[in-house]
């Protein structure tokens, strides 16, 4: 092998390689900065030397190992600086001792190091934009200029939003593990909660030009199939598995050729992708056998795949859409999921049951500034045949929207109240 | 994106020649690999297949639809098991595929086809 290939060859390993060091790593030294340094540290210590040795039989352990050596290193320096600054005696044995610990916690299984690095990088003492940036950036392995791209923020706000993340994660002292225990629940949650935002602002761009941004809700999607194996036995891990997965599917059949937005009933199903079909009712088979199927996530990816088992629009089972909405307002309350349920009943029980349940919304004073409410009553009124009224609504939901393709959308729809 | 990795058969596993130990072996070495694409997150799909002797092809010539039994030549060209990964890019499937286990007992080959993606239409 050349040195240029060889080369090449290391730097696909290191890229494979990359979030398990880090992982690993982190948990030894508590901090996310100085885990990625020595993680750097062990690629140049690779790239000296196995041109010379050739690739070792197990490139990943030959990493780590490195990379732990460098952080024993370091860390006895450190101890001799603090030593010979605070003047006090301590055997040698301390630091042995500490040597010890590095290499127990260096055995532990890379998964646990790997999902204690997820569960970190989405701790609740960082924002929620936080974590999705740290986690893009740790756990997906994206630049910072990517994440920026993928948010449309800058380099600089992304970049100083993930130093802070980092800077958080040290003073607060966070240990890396896995949390066990009453913790584990709502850990998770936070867990599941950023991998859905960033499917969602891939999947359903809040702001700009582009309707969908495929390449964040991919990102998404692979975090979540990883936390599938990882966590093989949590029933919510794949009811969002679930849920991304069928909403996927439909990404191709959601923007027209002109970039608006396609809505459900008139996408064209041939599109539809159906092996993120199967794989996301597997998931939700999976979820449901887990005793998962109440789950907020599950719930969702169960009404997803009523949509994806309709060969048409007009097959869907409204009723059954309309009863797990039913469901999921008790377990996950929130006016958007109420006007979801309204729109739901309007599917299955006409446009005055619709009408009925989107004005107690309206008159509850919740979603006043949210484009999708006067949208759902404009659909209603546009059904009932109160085409003055559905008018004003669909002009009203276009002020709202911050998606221009969306906007447009809704315009039209207005324009053929006539 | 998507792509499509192909395991290339060979004399051996047209034959369905599979020598012990080295079978086992291998199989253990190839669940490992499999449970890291699937922790990695970019496994969507695999399969083996079994040898062209049970293969059917279907010749078409203008309306003509001529059926040809297996086994087919040239085992080297022939297809023994595939992956669907989804993947940064075609330097990350490289990647992936350096460290898979060699899935013959004797020298083989593993091919990469991206797929067509919704940029690629018209």
């Amino acid at each position: 092998m050349s040195a240029g290939e060889t080369h090449q060859a290391i730097e696909a390993i290191f890229r494979i390689e990359q979030v398990r060091l880090i992982a690993g790593l982190a948990r030894v030294v508590r901090d996310v900065d100085r885990a990625e340094e020595l993680a750097q540290d062990a690629l140049v210590i690779a790239l000296s030397e196995w041109p010379a040795t050739g690739v070792p039989a197990n490139p990943g352990a030959w990493l780590m190992t490195a990379a732990k050596r460098r952080a024993i290193d370091a860390i006895r320096r450190d101890k001799m600086r603090a030593r010979k600054h605070e003047e006090i005696a301590r055997d040698q044995d301390d630091v042995s001792d500490d040597t010890d610990a590095i290499e127990r916690a260096m055995d532990d299984d890379p998964g646990d190091e790997l999902l204690g690095l997820i569960f970190t990088a989405c701790h609740p003492v960082l924002s929620a934009d936080a974590r999705a940036a740290l986690t893009l950036r740790v756990v997906g392995g994206l630049t910072t200029d990517e994440i920026a791209r993928a948010f449309l923020s800058s380099e600089a706000t992304i970049a100083q939003r993930i130093v802070r993340a980092k800077k958080t994660i040290a003073k607060a002292g966070l240990d890396f593990e896995v949390p066990r225990g009453a913790d584990r629940a709502a850990r998770l949650s936070s867990v599941l909660e950023v991998i859905y935002l960033i499917f969602n602002e891939g999947y359903a761009a809040t702001a700009g030009d582009d309707l969908v941004r495929p390449g964040l809700a991919l990102e998404a999607q692979r975090l979540g199939r990883m936390l599938a194996g990882l966590m093989p036995e949590t029933a919510e891990v794949f009811g969002l598995l679930a849920l991304m997965e069928i909403q996927a599917s439909r990404l191709a059949a959601r923007t027209g050729p002109d970039g608006a937005v396609v809505p459900l009933p008139m996408q064209n199903r041939a599109r539809w992708d159906p092996l993120l079909i199967r794989r996301g009712l597997d998931a939700l088979a999976r979820a449901e056998a887990l005793g998962g199927k109440d789950g907020p996530y599950a719930l969702q990816a169960a009404l997803a795949a009523c949509h994806a088992r309709a060969r048409n629009a007009a097959d869907t089972d409204w009723p059954r859409i309309a009863a797990l909405y039913d469901r999921l307002r008790s377990v996950m309350p929130s006016p958007v999921v109420e006007l979801n349920r309204a729109v739901a009943h309007s599917m299955a029980f006409g446009p005055e049951a619709g009408l009925r349940l989107v004005d107690e919304i309206a008159d509850a004073g919740a979603l006043r500034d949210y484009a999708p409410l006067p949208a759902a009553r404009g659909d209603f009124l546009f059904r009932a045949g109160r085409l003055a009224e559905a008018r004003a609504e669909f002009e009203a939901a276009a002020r709202l929207t911050r998606n221009l393709a969306e906007a447009a959308f809704l315009r039209a729809r207005a324009d053929a109240c006539g | 994106m998507r792509v499509m990795v192909f395991v290339k058969a060979t004399e051996d596993s047209e034959k369905g020649l599979f020598p012990e130990p080295w079978t086992s072996e291998m199989m253990a070495a190839m669940g490992r690999f499999n449970d890291e694409l699937r922790d990695a997150g970019i496994l969507l799909m695999a399969d083996g297949l079994k040898p062209s002797s049970e293969a059917k092809r279907v010749a078409f010539d203008g309306p003509g639809r001529t059926v040809i039994d297996g086994p087919f030549a040239e085992a080297r060209e022939l297809v023994a098991g595939f992956w669907l990964w989804e993947v940064k890019d075609m330097d990350e499937a490289l990647a992936w595929v350096k460290r898979c286990p060699n899935p013959m007992y004797g020298p083989s080959e593993i091919e990469i086809r991206p797929l067509y993606e919704m940029a690629d239409l018209p």
